[in-house]
Parts: C-alpha cells; sequence; structure tokens
C-alpha cells in the first residue's frame, strides 16, 4: 500500500539515510526508536510535509514522492495535539470537512458522528483551552479523521497522556485500526508498541535498522540497538487462563506451556516478557519459591559484554545471562539438560490493547 | 521576587525611574492644568481646529488600512520564512525610525512631486499628491508602517507553526491558513501595531509638513499657532490634540494588554 524507498532527507543538522519499509492496507505499523532518532522526521515526509532528497513514496503503487500534502490526503496527528485553540471543538473537527466545502446540516451531521466516534460529542462548544488532555487528543484524533485519511499518522499521540488515559486511548487507536484504517505510528516506548503494532521499524540515528513483525524484532533483534531498544528476548504471544484474586495469573504461551506471573487484568490477550538476568539455570531440580521451573536443553551459548548468554529449549526458547564461572561450574555446553526457574514476580504480562 | 529584598539599590532605581515618568507626565499634565476650560471650549468650536483634528483621525486611518494590506502579509512572511538578505530587509524595515523625519518629508518630497516617481503617474490622471491628504497619508505611511510590521511580525511568529502544518494536512490551501490559523491566533499583536500606526501617523508633525503645511494636519495647526500667535494660543489646540492621542492610546494598550496569543 504505502512503499518508501531509500528515502534520503537533509534537515538542519540531521539527516534521514536511506529509509525503506512497507506498510500494507489495513496494517498497525510503528516506528520506534529514541527520541532524536528521525521518527518524525519520517512522519512528516511520508505526509508531505518534507521533500525527500533522494529515494521515493509510493502509494498504492503510485509515486507520490512530488504529490503535495493536500493531494496525498494523510491525516497528521501530533505529540501536542496541535488543536486549533481559537476554535471550539466542533469548529476543530468541521476545520477538514470545510475544506472539502461541507457546510450546513450535513456538516452538523459529520462533526457530530466523527465527535461520538472518539466520545467528545458532548463538548462539542467547549474550546480546547478548558479540556483535559485526554480529551484535546481526542478532538485531534476526531479532525484527523473527520478529513477520512488515506493513512493516519500518529507522532507520538500517547506521551502526553497518563497511565489510565494511555490505556483508553489505546483501546480507541485500535479500534480505529480495526474498522480497517491504516496506521502510522511514531514512539519510543516499546509497551506502546507492543500493545498496537502489527509490524514495526525500529529507527536509530536517522536510519531504519530493521523492519519486521512485533514477534520477529522482539525476539530476534539484528542490531544491538534494536535489541537494547526492543529490551528483552524473553518475549512471547500468550493468552490469560487462569487469575486468581490476589493477581497471580497463569498464562498459556502455547498448547504446552504454562507460566506464572503477575497481572491487573483477569482476561485476554498480550505478550509476556522477563529478563534474561532473571532466569536461573542449574543441573538439578532447584528447590526454591520459584513457581516456574521448566526441564530443557542447552541449544547455545556464545559470549557476550559481560558473561555468557545461554539460550535453552524448555518447550519454549529461553535466554538467560549466565557468569563465566558457572557455565564452567555446571559445564554449560550445548546438549546438556538444565532446569530453567524463574520467580513469577519477574515476568510482566503486556496486554494487547482490546 | 517573594523572598527577594528590597535593597537600597532597588530604593535608588525606584527614585531614578520616578523622575524619568514625572519628567514625562509634568509637562503634559502642566500645560492641561494651565489651559484654562473656557478657552478649550473655545477652541474646540473652532471650525479650523476641528478639521484639522478630523483630518489627521482620517487621514492616519486611511494610511494604516490602506497599507496594512501590503503590511501584514510581508510581516507573516517575515515570521514564517528565513531567507537571503533577510537581515537587510528587516533593517530597511526599521530605517524610518531612524532617519530625522523632516528628511523623511523630503524623501517622500520627492517621491510624489510632479516629477517623482509616483508624482509622473498621479499627474497625468489629475491627481496632485503635494499639498493632499493623499500625499498627507503617504508622508504618514513612511515614518509609522515599522510600527505595524514589526508588531504584527513578533505575533505571527508566537503562532506554532505546527498548527500550521496541521491545518495543510487537514486539506487548508497556504491563503485558508493565513485567515483561519495565523491571522485568528495574531490578531491582537496585528490590531496592536495597526493601533500603534495609526497613533504614530495620526501625530506626525516633520514629515508632513514638508510634504503638506495645507490641509493642515492639527500637529501643523498647533506649530503654526505657535508661530504667529503664540503659546497662548497653540496651547488650547495642543491639550485638545493631546486628547484625541490619549484616547487612542488608552484604546491600544487594551487592546495589546494580552498579547500572548491563545497558542
Amino acid at each position: 500500500m504505502l512503499r518508501v524507498e531509500g528515502v534520503c532527507k537533509k534537515f538542519q543538522d540531521f539527516s534521514l539515510n536511506q529509509i525503506s519499509f512497507t506498510v500494507d492496507q489495513g496494517d498497525y505499523f510503528m516506528l520506534l526508536g529514541p527520541s532524536g532518532a528521525g521518527k518524525s522526521l519520517i512522519l512528516e515526509t511520508i505526509a508531505g510535509l518534507h521533500k525527500p532528497d533522494s529515494g521515493k513514496i509510493f502509494f498504492q503503487g503510485v509515486d507520490i514522492t512530488h504529490i503535495g500534502v493536500r493531494e496525498r490526503n494523510f491525516g497528521i496527528v501530533y505529540q501536542d495535539y496541535a488543536v486549533f485553540p481559537h476554535l471550539t471543538v466542533y469548529g476543530n473537527i468541521a476545520y477538514p470537512l470545510r475544506r472539502k466545502g461541507i457546510r450546513g446540516k450535513e456538516l452538523h451531521k459529520q462533526v457530530t458522528r466523527f465527535a461520538e466516534r472518539v466520545s467528545v460529542a458532548h463538548l462539542l462548544t467547549r474550546h480546547p483551552q478548558t479540556l483535559s488532555g485526554g480529551e484535546v487528543q481526542r478532538t485531534a484524533l476526531a479532525r484527523t479523521l473527520a478529513m477520512e485519511p488515506r493513512i493516519l499518522l500518529l507522532d507520538e499521540p500517547l506521551s502526553s497522556v497518563d497511565v489510565k488515559l494511555r490505556s483508553e486511548l489505546r483501546s480507541l487507536l485500535r479500534s480505529i485500526n480495526s474498522s480497517g484504517q491504516t496506521v502510522i505510528h511514531v514512539t519510543h516506548d516499546y509497551e506502546e508498541t507492543l500493545a498496537l503494532a502489527s509490524h514495526l521499524a525500529v529507527v536509530n540515528g536517522g536510519c531504519i535498522e530493521q523492519v519486521g513483525s512485533v514477534q520477529e524484532i522482539f525476539q530476534n533483534p539484528r542490531s544491538e540497538f534494536a535489541a537494547m531498544f526492543a529490551g528483552v528476548h524473553n518475549f512471547y504471544p500468550a493468552s490469560i487462563v487462569e487469575f486468581s484474586e490476589h493477581g497471580l495469573t497463569t498464562v498459556r504461551l502455547n498448547d504446552i506451556i504454562a507460566i506464572c506471573c503477575y497481572t491487573e487484568g483477569c482476561n485476554g490477550e498480550g505478550f509476556v516478557c522477563f529478563s534474561e538476568e532473571s532466569v536461573i539455570l542449574s543441573t538439578e531440580k532447584p528447590h526454591q519459591s520459584a513457581l516456574n521451573v521448566f526441564r530443557g536443553r542447552v541449544v547455545e551459548i556464545f559470549p557476550q559484554r559481560f558473561g555468557l548468554m545461554a539460550v535453552v529449549d524448555a518447550g519454549f526458547r529461553v535466554l538467560s545471562k549466565v557468569t563465566w564461572e558457572s557455565a564452567s561450574r555446571f559445564g554449560l555446553t550445548p546438549g546438556v539438560e538444565v532446569w530453567v526457574s524463574f520467580k513469577a514476580s519477574s515476568v510482566r504480562f503486556i496486554p494487547r490493547a482490546s | 521576587m517573594g523572598g527577594y529584598r528590597f535593597s537600597w539599590f532597588h530604593i535608588a532605581a525606584a527614585l531614578l525611574g520616578g523622575v524619568v515618568l514625572l519628567f514625562i507626565v509634568a509637562p503634559i499634565l502642566g500645560m492641561i492644568i494651565s489651559t484654562p476650560a473656557k478657552s478649550l471650549i473655545e477652541t474646540a468650536a473652532e471650525q479650523e481646529v476641528v478639521r484639522s483634528i478630523w483630518l489627521s483621525v482620517w487621514v492616519a486611518m486611511a494610511a494604516t488600512l490602506v497599507f496594512a494590506l501590503f503590511c501584514i502579509p510581508l510581516a507573516y512572511l517575515l515570521a514564517r520564512f528565513d531567507f537571503p538578505f533577510k537581515r537587510l530587509v528587516l533593517g530597511i524595515i526599521d530605517l524610518p525610525i531612524v532617519i530625522p523625519h523632516s528628511a523623511a518629508g523630503i524623501a517622500v518630497l520627492g517621491l510624489i512631486a510632479r516629477d517623482g516617481l509616483l508624482g509622473r503617474l498621479t499627474s497625468p490622471l489629475g491627481i496632485e499628491l503635494v499639498g493632499s491628504p493623499a500625499g498627507i497619508a503617504i508622508a504618514m505611511a513612511f515614518v509609522s508602517v515599522p510600527f505595524l510590521i514589526n508588531a504584527a511580525r513578533e505575533g505571527f511568529a508566537l503562532v506554532p507553526e505546527r498548527l500550521e502544518k496541521a491545518a495543510l494536512s487537514l486539506g487548508a490551501s497556504p491563503i485558508t491558513i493565513f485567515f483561519t490559523v495565523a491571522l485568528p491566533l495574531a490578531w491582537r499583536s496585528v490590531v496592536s501595531g495597526l493601533v500603534m500606526m495609526f497613533a504614530r501617523g495620526m501625530s506626525e508633525f516633520g514629515a508632513v509638513v514638508i510634504v503638506a503645511y495645507h490641509p493642515m494636519v492639527a500637529p501643523v495647526l498647533i506649530f503654526e499657532r505657535f508661530g504667529a500667535f503664540g503659546l497662548k494660543y497653540a496651547k488650547p489646540v495642543a491639550v485638545l490634540f493631546i486628547g484625541v492621542s490619549l484616547t487612542v492610546f488608552i484604546i491600544m494598550r487594551l487592546l495589546s494588554r494580552n498579547r500572548s496569543n491563545h497558542a
């Protein structure tokens, strides 16, 4: 649907180098990277606000590199929302509709429809200065949706809202995407990526480090930066199967493997992750408080900057960080059978936005 | 200044500042107080005085509105874009403030006289600019455009560019963005600039007197009465005109009280 091919762009003291990726129809594509990586510049270049110095952008097979912003019809929502402070919520949502020549009853009908979609219909007469952060964000979304964009471009839309609101907005974005809207979303938050993305590109220093599905990137980061940014290697799609009132939950990774962790919600799909440092390997069955104990076999062991990384097949692929001393003491070499254990409290469950 | 102690230095600074305030207020107040109400009423009834004050007001208003059409778009461009020799352009805009106004009047006269660049265009149409309200308007505008351009430029610069980018992506054309986003958000500064330009133009003497002694604007009338009849006859006209100018000034301060825009 959208193909970015070898885009280079110099902007002030920063430059984008050979940016290439493809976004499919209905995809929720995320650009993940630290501040200053060039994510927003990529987004604005796709929107047509900057012309690439070289490279091309195709939309549905048509070269749109030199097509103007208005002709592209890609809606952009900024981190600071960029709602017009001199207009009411109604005036903001009506803005793109008026540009299309919609007036009178039809305008009112459409403004109401988009306002209802993001739950701001009761705020139509209010000015942005009198709204909460979440309400302003919803207004910005409704305004952009009202132009019925071919692609919805989101520039860190959740970074200025509190945790509770973030979860609500994630659900809203997920529902917008579920209705068929293609989304490209810029973020520096890997949790947000897990909650929303179907595919992502890891961006660093004006370059794309890796493009792929969430699972591909989080399980097999191809560069040190992608690995560092993805945060964890022990990362699995999971679904909650049993929830106790203390929050201790059993999640299932596949038909055989179930692991224990603490969660806030009691049902749903998501991802579990835990750090390599929290996984303990032993040659005898451990008698500790850890609730997650599995039998496995070392399949690979390789040196790291500090110590070694052991890859164990325990019905699922687990990575554990060990010292050179431990590896030598327990004879950790490929093929050796080991016990893998980690505490339920070290496991995080990140629910997919519903 | 919570917790910041008031020292002797601050008291000295306040006293020195007080002298400046007194320096501004005392002559004006002294003139107003020393002018009998009777002579003020008599002067206000004089056709010549009313005519000159009215001429000053409407010509300054017309000059402001006509030149606003040129100045406001320029201010917007200066706030939004960087281009080669921008500093030179900004310097040119401030030029009328630094040159003597009588010299400005001579320069304007050179432009609008029959053999001047503009005069050559208007003379064949039977329009004489020298000694006409149009000539006065040009002289007023020459010395007062920097006030409008600079105030409007500051106002436009305060409008976040991101709002305009958002409007562009929402399907607005550059001209629509100017009228629906930039101008509504910078209006306080623009209005403040318009009022400053109007007030400065209305009170202009140096440039106007060279371009048109007649018809007589109020500042020229004050000068003429002072020269021909002395202080006693010039004062009531001056006080009346100061009254009009102060009214404009107060309106200006009220409008520009909150220069911070919504954005």
